[in-house]
């Protein structure tokens, strides 16, 4: 097979800058025809920046170097010009419009029309074809809001697939699904592969890049490092991640030797009701207990109810018809309001930092002050140098990396957002931190430090209770695990006895009699 | 001080790579231009329509009397707009200001003029008016959760039905000389005047009251840098620091002298300066003011932080509709009447000037003194162009000109700092 015929995409030499960034500098990337190949790097590595040139997001002179594809030069000026060769990207925010169909989602900008009237009949027939070739069952008409975060990845799938996609690109597809979606989602991948599209996959999860990918590119702080072809370069995971941080990873989890203390809150008989679906109880008489010092894992599959208890607990910010008993240190207490949680020494950061966690527009040094704003004032005015003062403890003691506690925290990296949110709520004294999905995509160095901080808090006599959806997470750093199914806590399990396996067991038991 | 580099923290075995954009930027480079130029832009602004006018009108639109009727003109869009810049950052809007400037004007006419209630009382109770206006919209705002525009959409048609019913649809004045000359008089000599040389005639009290002001300024901004600079925080070149209070002494004595030798300070001026005052302390320095901020940020977020969400809100709009009654009392005070089209467009001078200084439309971002500036701009333009004798539309065209100009500059230096990224 000739060289052109073999490859199908030729990055060269990409330099990209902003003003004062070099993003990318001589990246170099390589795609074979009908190949999975996965680009891995750190948050800032510049993976979707890369992207984005490659689509034509950035346009042809906004970069220096050359792009090749299907044997061709490339000078892409927009996203359209990239479609009309067969490159789609699909982004990591996904962009459905929540309230049109599936089907005008599928066709939005490339309508099925005959003198700009839409054509239903046939809008619909293809519409119900492409769903088909993606494992979709839902109606065509359905609106995209009633689907959940997996079946709109598959939907925008189908999309690229209505454009007639030769090469598919996808930034972090299942960073929001839950595993059996991830599955469904990779298995889909295997499958168009098979029918010749090549797609490069972006993405966090190496258990994921190991499973299908048949080469990997990795590039750090803009450059490329290395292209390993999974099979002939024997790829595992921790391959992968020492070629992302410069260098052998011992452990991807600090030892930690845990102090635990006595009890610091109880949860007795727990129950929670949804909001909006009347009548469907999210959470049934859950039991749990953290005491001092101690890191507790919560283990469960996307809709068992994990953030709805932790969030129902926190002053009832999620649920109706709540009821059961919460007891901290030992005496009942009634946490009506974040603010009596809070009040209680109970913290909880949320899963999603950007739209629950953060005001993205304002500076570190208001953040990490939101939540106990009192402690840094005397009768309603804030002495603004005192808080300027803490955030700049906090910035050392987290390493957040920042020039000052005056940048605006939307510009940080995910990690460097992350320890902002937890300084937020270690400045209120918590003793029971609540920490929802902490290291959702941070990188690995990232998620190491956070780890770290999660065992000081432990160290300080805190309770922490840590909700994730990576088992190996919950395995790494918990000193005992709470597993949850349907609403329900299936099992408990200790650090000691504790195994991937046991916990899925636990997370996919369905309700006992 | 402000090394980007690992300090002392939790020990990581893990050396993170430096991250792009996390770079500390370039601070005395092209970046801090960019980004004094977007806070600043305003004021820039302001001067140049000023100098432009200045101009056009031969010298005058800085005459003492033009710069008095400047203040006394624009005063009651200018409290609206102090009242309307709160709701903005919070994230709301109020569309029904005008018409509640009417409605408290009326009824402290009816108070007044047909039941002669002493005029302290009877405008305590126009504010205690306006603050259960403000109430009852705070209410379907934050506790029933109807967006604020429909709301004060609402509000603005309630609120001129009730003006004209209370008003029996005809004017009433005339109003206690008291009210008029909080809206419409000057403060009294009590000094007396000095005859010397460019000061010609200017009162002694107001200009030794211009001087403690400016002493003041500076007395706040020095302790203000030097308590920053004790914390280690980065403070503004010294150089830039000087300009600035300059620049600021300048201006103020220059409208003081101006005023000084027309009829002295206008009352009115008096009050907006301690609202102004007031308001930005409590956005810059209150919790209450970081919450609003906070809300209008993310709304989310600082619910999850404690932050008592509906009742911030609640109590913004009564604020709102106690500012509008200050305005309904100055404004009827002024025509020395309350009528039934009093108010009549005044709740979109105030979105305006709030926009043209600053704010956004998302929220979250805003300055009082951003929206004084804004208001002032448009007072500028209408008065300017008024001197020169330009006709209405010629007024309004700039005006809406000058507004979209206002907001595709704050748009567009955003996206140029949102594409540095």
């Amino acid at each position: 097979m000739s060289k052109e015929a073999y490859v199908i995409l030729q990055m060269r030499d990409i330099t990209k800058t902003f003003p004062g960034v070099t993003a990318l500098s001589d990246v170099n990337l390589t795609v074979r025809r009908g190949e999975i190949h996965a680009i891995c790097g750190e948050n800032g590595a510049g993976k979707s920046t890369l992207m984005k040139v490659l689509s034509g997001v950035y346009p042809h002179g906004s970069y220096s170097g050359d792009i090749e594809f299907d044997g061709e030069p490339c000078r892409f000026s927009d996203i359209r010009s990239s479609e009309r060769r067969g490159i789609v990207i699909i982004h990591q925010e996904l962009a459905l419009c929540p309230n049109l169909s599936i089907e005008e989602n599928i066709f939005l900008g490339n309508e099925r029309a005959k003198n700009g009237v839409i054509d239903w009949m046939r809008t619909h027939a293809e519409a119900a074809a492409l769903l088909d070739r993606v494992g979709l069952t839902e109606h065509p008409a359905t609106l995209a809001m009633d689907l959940g975060v997996g079946k709109q990845q598959l939907v925008e799938i189908a999309k690229a697939l209505s454009k007639e996609v030769r090469l598919l690109i996808l930034d972090e597809p299942t960073a929001a699904l839950n595993d059996e979606d991830s599955a469904h989602l990779l298995d889909l991948l295997r499958g168009l592969r098979d029918e010749g599209i090549t797609c490069v996959i972006i993405s966090h999860k190496l258990n994921e890049i190991e499973a299908i990918a048949d080469s990997v590119t990795i590039l750090r702080d803009g450059r490329t490092i290395e292209t390993l072809d999974m099979k002939r370069d024997n790829v595992t995971e921790d391959r992968i991640i020492s070629g992302m941080v410069g260098r052998d990873l011992e452990h991807r989890f600090p030892e930690h030797e845990p102090k635990i203390g006595e009890e610091v809150l109880r949860i007795e008989d727990w129950t929670v009701h949804s909001p909006t679906q009347h009548g469907r109880v999210v959470v049934a008489g859950a039991n749990l207990t953290l005491r001092r010092g101690e890191i507790v894992g919560l283990a469960g599959l996307m809709g068992a109810g994990r953030t709805e208890l932790a969030m129902s607990v926190f002053g009832r910010s999620y649920g109706i018809g709540i009821t059961g008993r919460v007891f901290k240190d030992g005496r009942e207490v009634h946490l009506r309001t974040v603010r009596d949680a809070i009040r209680h020494g109970i913290a909880y950061a949320t899963e999603d930092r950007k739209r629950y966690g953060l005001n993205l527009i304002e500076d570190i040094k208001r953040n990490v002050s939101a939540a106990a704003l009192t402690k840094l004032a005397t009768r309603g005015w804030i002495h603004e140098n005192e808080e300027y003062r803490v955030a700049t403890g906090f910035q050392a003691s987290m390493n957040i990396k920042a020039p000052n506690v005056s940048a605006i925290t939307g510009k940080l990296s995910g990690g460097n957002q992350q320890k902002v949110v937890l300084s937020k709520w270690l400045f209120t004294d918590a003793d029971v931190l609540i920490l929802d999905e902490p290291t959702r995509g941070i990188d690995v160095g990232a998620k190491y430090e956070i780890y770290s901080i999660i065992n000081q808090m432990a160290d300080q006599g805190k309770a922490v209770l840590v909700i994730s959806s990576e088992l190996p997470e919950l395995l790494g750093i918990c000193d005992r695990i709470y597993a949850m199914s349907a609403g329900r806590i299936t099992g408990q399990v200790t650090r000691a006895e504790a195994t991937p396996e046991r916990l899925m067991q636990y997370m996919t038991k369905v309700k006992e009699q | 001080m402000t090394s980007v580099g690992p300090t002392t923290g939790p020990s990581t075995a893990v050396p993170v790579a430096p991250e792009p954009q996390a770079a500390a930027p370039d601070r005395f480079g092209g970046r801090l231009f960019t980004a004094n130029l977007r806070q600043n832009g305003i004021y820039i602004a302001f001067a140049l329509i000023i100098a432009l006018f200045e101009i056009l009108t031969h010298g005058d639109l800085l005459t003492p009397q033009n710069v008095s009727n400047l203040v006394v003109q624009n005063s009651y869009i200018l409290i609206l707009a102090i009242g309307m810049i709160l709701i903005i950052i919070s994230g709301h809007i109020d569309l029904s200001a005008g018409s509640v400037v009417a409605v408290t004007g009326a009824v402290s006419a009816v108070l007044m003029v047909n039941n002669n209630v002493p005029w302290p009382i009877a405008i305590l109770v126009t504010l205690l008016a306006g603050a259960a206006i403000g109430a009852w919209q705070g209410y379907w705002v934050a506790y029933f959760g109807i967006p604020a525009f429909i709301v004060t959409l609402a509000g603005m048609l309630v609120f001129r039905a009730l003006t004209m019913s209370v008003l029996g649809n005809q004017g009433i004045g005339p109003f206690p000389d008291e009210v008029r000359t909080i809206a419409n008089g000057f403060m009294p000599t009590y000094l007396g005047n000095i005859g010397l040389g460019p000061l010609d005639g200017a009162d002694l009290f107001t200009l030794l009251l211009g001087l403690a002001l400016v002493g003041g300024i500076i007395a706040t901004q020095w302790r203000g840098r030097a308590g920053r600079a004790r914390y280690g925080q980065a403070v503004e070149p010294f150089a830039l620091f000087i300009t600035k209070i300059v620049i600021a002494a300048f201006v103020v004595m220059f409208v003081i002298v101006q005023l000084a030798r027309f009829k002295n300070l206008p009352w009115v001026l008096v009050l907006l300066a301690v609202l102004v005052l007031g308001y930005s302390l409590l956005t810059n320095r209150a919790v209450f003011g970081r919450q609003i901020y906070a809300i209008g940020g993310n709304l989310n977020a600082a619910t999850l932080s404690g932050i008592k969400v509906k009742a911030v809100t609640f109590w913004l709009f009564v604020n709102m509709g106690v500012l509008a009654a200050v305005a309904g009392v100055v404004f009827a005070g002024r025509l020395n009447q309350a009528g039934p089209t009093a108010g009549d467009g005044f709740e979109l001078d105030a979105i305006a000037a709030a926009f043209i200084g600053g704010a956004a439309v998302q929220g979250g971002v805003g300055k009082v003194v951003g929206a004084i500036t804004g208001g002032l701009i448009m007072g500028v333009i209408n008065n300017g162009m008024s001197l020169i004798g330009a006709p209405t539309e010629q007024v309004m065209l700039f005006k809406g000109l000058v507004l979209l100009a206002a907001v595709a500059f704050d748009v567009f230096t955003k996206r140029r700092a949102g594409a540095a990224r």
